[in-house]
């Protein structure tokens, strides 16, 4: 029932978020790395660069990705611009 | 003579693995092939039953690897085709009963007579997993479109990577072309965009399955030309001869409109 869905806005289709959440799934399962292990590995890059740089620890992202059947770790680490700080 | 020794596995249990052995090894006999299905799934057999041949058992694998039969002993020729043999599983061991070399020893005893030997492989990664892949030149991974299915499949396909014996060609089955279509089913694309291996073929989910099961009678003996499981299975057999045959197309044939169409393109 498609009008309901709209209705009660629920956009996405169960075989969308079925394929969203094995790949999801499956970059974790692949590189045998389990989703809690992301979360610790991100305080330690934080803690490694804010020893050298002042870094905003909410605007940290790492994420895990994977394309065909290779995975990759990426950290986005957003650094504090010098010349906004308050003098 | 040379047999091709083809693996049928999945990870997950209860995808349809001994339904595409038993239904591909009927569909190329009736090729003209010499075939032979062997059910590793010992303790669990269920080939056996799938295929009708159930009363006809005497001696096992298990009898052959131990050395209480010779080999043509334990292999039931199914009288329906030209020649096709079951090796049947033990029902009262386990999966140690036999080890990975002495299923390459029983298959390069099976390679000479035979065009191909099909192996039921029984759920699951450890022994009895790697017994059925052992001697393989080729795996069929066996999947349905549906998370747990594809997550294991993936985790199957990690492993023969792992042991060297390829990536495999699969095979989805238990499609339904209605669910897809409102969005409720993994598609076929989203299957391959996820575990991007070779597409072997597509079974719908069709209901005589079950009544050939009952009966002890593989669907693709059925001979229906419509987009049915028995069609798929032949045409997977095609292919696996080497032949280029399109996937069948299973779009929504349900309604009248649905019905009427599909006996117009059938005529």
């Amino acid at each position: 029932m498609g009008w309901l869905d709209r209705l009660l806005g629920r956009r996405q289709k169960s075989s969308t978020v079925a394929k969203d959440r094995l790949q999801m799934v499956l970059t974790h399962d692949r590189a045998d790395i389990s989703p809690g292990l992301i979360a610790e590995i991100k305080d330690d890059i934080i803690a490694v660069i804010a020893r050298r740089l002042a870094v905003d620890p909410d605007s940290v992202v790492v994420t895990l990705t994977t394309t065909a059947r290779e995975s990759r770790l990426v950290a986005e680490i957003p650094l504090h611009n010098r010349r906004r700080q308050a003098p | 003579m040379h047999a091709k020794v083809i693996t049928v596995t999945s990870g997950k249990g209860g995808v349809g693995k001994t339904t595409v052995t038993a239904n591909l090894a009927a569909a190329l006999a009736m090729l003209g092939r010499r075939v032979v299905a062997l059910d590793a799934d010992i303790g669990l057999r269920n080939l056996d039953v799938v295929m009708g041949l159930e009363n006809r058992i005497v001696y096992d694998l298990v009898d052959v690897v131990e050395g209480r039969c010779r080999l043509p002993q334990a292999m039931i020729r199914d009288k329906r085709f030209p020649e096709l043999y079951l090796i049947p599983a033990a029902q009262t061991r386990d999966k140690m009963a036999v080890s990975p070399s002495d299923m390459v020893l029983v298959c390069d005893q099976l390679r000479q007579d035979m065009d191909y030997v099909l192996i039921d492989s029984p759920a699951g990664i450890e022994r009895g997993f790697r017994n059925a892949v052992a001697p393989a030149d080729q795996v069929i991974v066996v999947t349905n479109p549906e998370v747990s299915a594809v997550r294991d499949a993936d985790r199957i396909v990690g492993l023969l990577e792992a042991e060297e014996h390829g990536p495999g060609q699969l095979i989805i089955n238990r499609l339904k072309p209605q669910m897809v279509a409102r969005g409720d089913m993994l598609s076929i694309a989203d299957v391959l965009d996820i575990l991007a291996i070779d597409l072997l073929g597509v079974i719908p989910e069709d209901e005589d399955i079950l009544v050939g099961s009952n009966r002890g009678a593989p669907v693709a003996m059925n001979g229906s030309h419509s987009a049915s499981a028995g069609q798929a299975f032949r045409n997977i057999a095609r292919r696996l001869e080497g032949e280029d045959v399109p996937i069948m197309e299973l779009s929504h044939q349900g309604g009248l409109f649905g019905r009427l169409r599909a006996w117009m393109s059938g005529r």
